[in-house]
């Protein structure tokens, strides 16, 4: 039961095959059993998730079920579900139960969807190998030895090792993809404004998107069409005509016009990683799609932009936390002024503290023009280039991280080679765009993914692109050895 | 590009978060090459160029000013460190 996908799921429970009750179940079990090796869970709470999968058998009994009545599925621990601990990997809400719903909790739940736990991340969603958690690394299911990328790095190893069959996932500069990427999953960052950001903890707000990660395409447009949709308590979410993302995700993709960006595929990518992407455009090529050649010229500078705006935002978010009104405060201090600064020393990790002192330096007096404003500027022709590539091709395509999994510890101690991890996926969150990662084979049995990038709200193309893709190959249904019980 | 030990040291104050001396130090070396990987900027032309503050160019939209939020009080000061009365408590900052 545990390698089923979403779809599969869902139909055998409107034909009353199984039960949510017996599903719910039977992946608590594999949580049980994994999860103290492989970390992807920060909080199960067996009892919530038992008490959702009986309300869900009482409204597909009625009648009254929708597509995920009674699917399980795993929330990223960056979202508060109301009565659940959510910690944002962090110590600083190491004791916080959320008092309300985020919009894409609250549309889980109305749904019919059951929620299996609170998954791994990094602490804020800063990191690209979910070292930086509170709670402990996440490893990486198909090399325990390895990272499974970040920030979405415990929603990606609990889908690899069958504990959920799917899981929502945040990304601000590739924490969706690269985990998929990593953990040989289907992740698909949606247009900026697309999904609701209320109830999701702020890292860096003009980038924050979340969006579904599970085995296909198929799945994640499932739950996309969940998660999608306008919401007046996010300033900027937008008003987008509902669509639904499984409707057109059979037609054949002939003629697609696919644009591969030489810089995508310039020094720093791995030559058995681009042969795979290689690989896979001949495989789109005999699906009849074309190839045109676009560029993306400043590529190179998506990353000093992003460490640039990702800080300022991020220490602007950050500056709540204050041991007042919920979260950790220290213990003993002398006045108010300290009450703070005790607080936030013992309750931020080394990465966030690095992260709000960037930020606030470049947004300090005398900094702000040579820092945060060039950096907007760059933004913009950033977000041009991606503008005239569109107007070559339908989707672009390459490799979403330059290499497969590494390993835990490697680059933990050098934040510059960590955060090149991200260079093929920040630029689209820079320009707000949709971007997916697919399973596109293995290297010395690690996962390599294929990064699909959109035009605004070209989800629907992108997944119908992907799902052709995964009718011809079989990449996404490998798992790792010992994944089922 | 580089920071001095007094600098990080006023941007820890700027951002209340305590420092010791040696934290300081090590955080010199960290963001000094994270600061070299950001001086790639200065290398471009970007005179005339509007700065972009989100993903799309869309402006902020307003809604009517009506209450929407319910007293929720007590629940949401359930979760806070130290209240009283329904105030929330902090050391004192006037005499």
């Amino acid at each position: 039961m545990q390698d089923w996908s979403i779809k599969q799921l869902s139909s055998l429970l409107r034909d009353k095959k199984t039960s949510s009750v017996e599903i719910t179940t039977d992946y608590l079990a594999s949580i049980k059993k994994k999860n103290p090796e492989i970390n992807a869970f920060i909080t199960v709470d067996e009892n919530l998730s038992i008490a959702q999968a009986k309300l869900a058998d009482e409204r597909i009994e009625k009648g009254e079920g929708d597509v995920l009545t009674g699917v399980p599925i795993a929330q990223k621990d960056i979202f508060c579900a109301e009565d659940w601990l959510t910690t944002c990997g962090s110590k600083m809400l190491h004791n916080f139960i959320a008092p309300y719903d985020a919009t894409v909790v609250k549309k889980f739940n109305e749904a019919g969807a059951v929620n299996l736990g609170k998954t791994n991340m990094d602490e804020f969603a800063m990191g690209s190998s979910n070292e930086t958690s509170y709670f402990g690394a996440v490893k990486n299911p198909w090399d325990l030895t390895r990272v499974p990328g970040g920030s979405s790095g415990g929603s990606a190893a609990a889908i690899a090792s069958r504990m959920c069959p799917g899981a929502t996932a945040t990304d601000t500069g590739g924490s969706i993809r690269q985990p998929a990427s990593l953990c040989g999953l289907t992740g698909l960052k949606p247009t900026y404004g697309l999904v609701s950001r209320y109830g999701m903890i702020a890292f860096a707000s003009s980038l924050d998107q979340a969006g579904p990660m599970a085995k296909s395409s198929e799945d994640c447009a499932m739950m996309l069409n969940v998660m999608a949709g306008f919401d007046p308590k996010d300033s900027t979410s937008i008003d987008h005509k509902k669509e639904d993302y499984t409707k057109n995700i059979d037609q054949p993709i002939e003629g697609l016009k696919i644009g591969l960006p030489k810089e995508y595929f310039a020094e720093g990518l791995d030559g058995d990683v681009a042969k795979l992407i290689e690989a896979a455009i001949n495989q789109y090529k005999k699906l009849g799609a074309t190839i045109v050649d676009v560029s993306l010229p400043n590529t190179n500078l998506s990353i000093p932009v992003y460490y640039v705006l990702a800080p300022a935002e991020a220490s602007s978010n950050l500056s709540r936390y204050d041991g007042v009104r919920y979260g950790h405060r220290t213990s003993q201090y002398d006045d108010l002024m300290d009450m703070y600064s005790k607080t936030r020393q013992e309750g931020f990790g080394e990465e966030v503290k690095r992260r709000i002192l960037i930020g606030t330096y470049v947004l300090s007096a005398g900094y702000y023009d040579a820092y945060y404003l060039k950096a907007q500027q760059i933004r913009h022709l950033i977000s041009e280039d991606f503008k005239k590539a569109f107007q070559l091709c339908d989707v672009i395509m390459g490799p979403t991280a330059p290499s497969t999994a590494f390993k835990a510890n490697e680059k933990i101690d050098d934040p510059v080679t960590m955060y090149l991890q991200d260079i093929y996926t920040i630029a689209t969150n820079l320009a707000g765009l949709p971007g997916m990662s697919i399973p596109a084979g293995f290297v010395n049995k690690l996962p390599v993914g294929l990064q699909i990038i959109g035009n605004y709200f070209d989800e629907a193309r992108m997944l119908n692109v992907a799902h052709q893709f995964q009718k011809a190959t079989d990449w996404h249904k490998a798992m790792p050895e010992g994944a089922l019980l | 590009m580089s920071i001095t030990h007094d600098e990080i040291k006023k941007i820890a104050h700027l951002a209340r978060i305590k420092i010791t001396e040696e934290e300081a130090d090590a955080t010199i070396k960290k963001l000094s090459g994270i600061l070299n990987l950001i001086e790639d900027m200065k290398k471009v032309d970007t005179t005339n160029i509007s700065p972009m503050s989100h993903g799309q160019l869309v402006t902020q939209r307003l809604r009517e000013d009506i209450v929407t939020e319910k007293n929720q009080r007590e629940k949401l000061q359930k979760i806070a460190p130290e209240v009283n009365g329904g105030l929330y408590i902090v050391p004192q900052v006037i005499e």
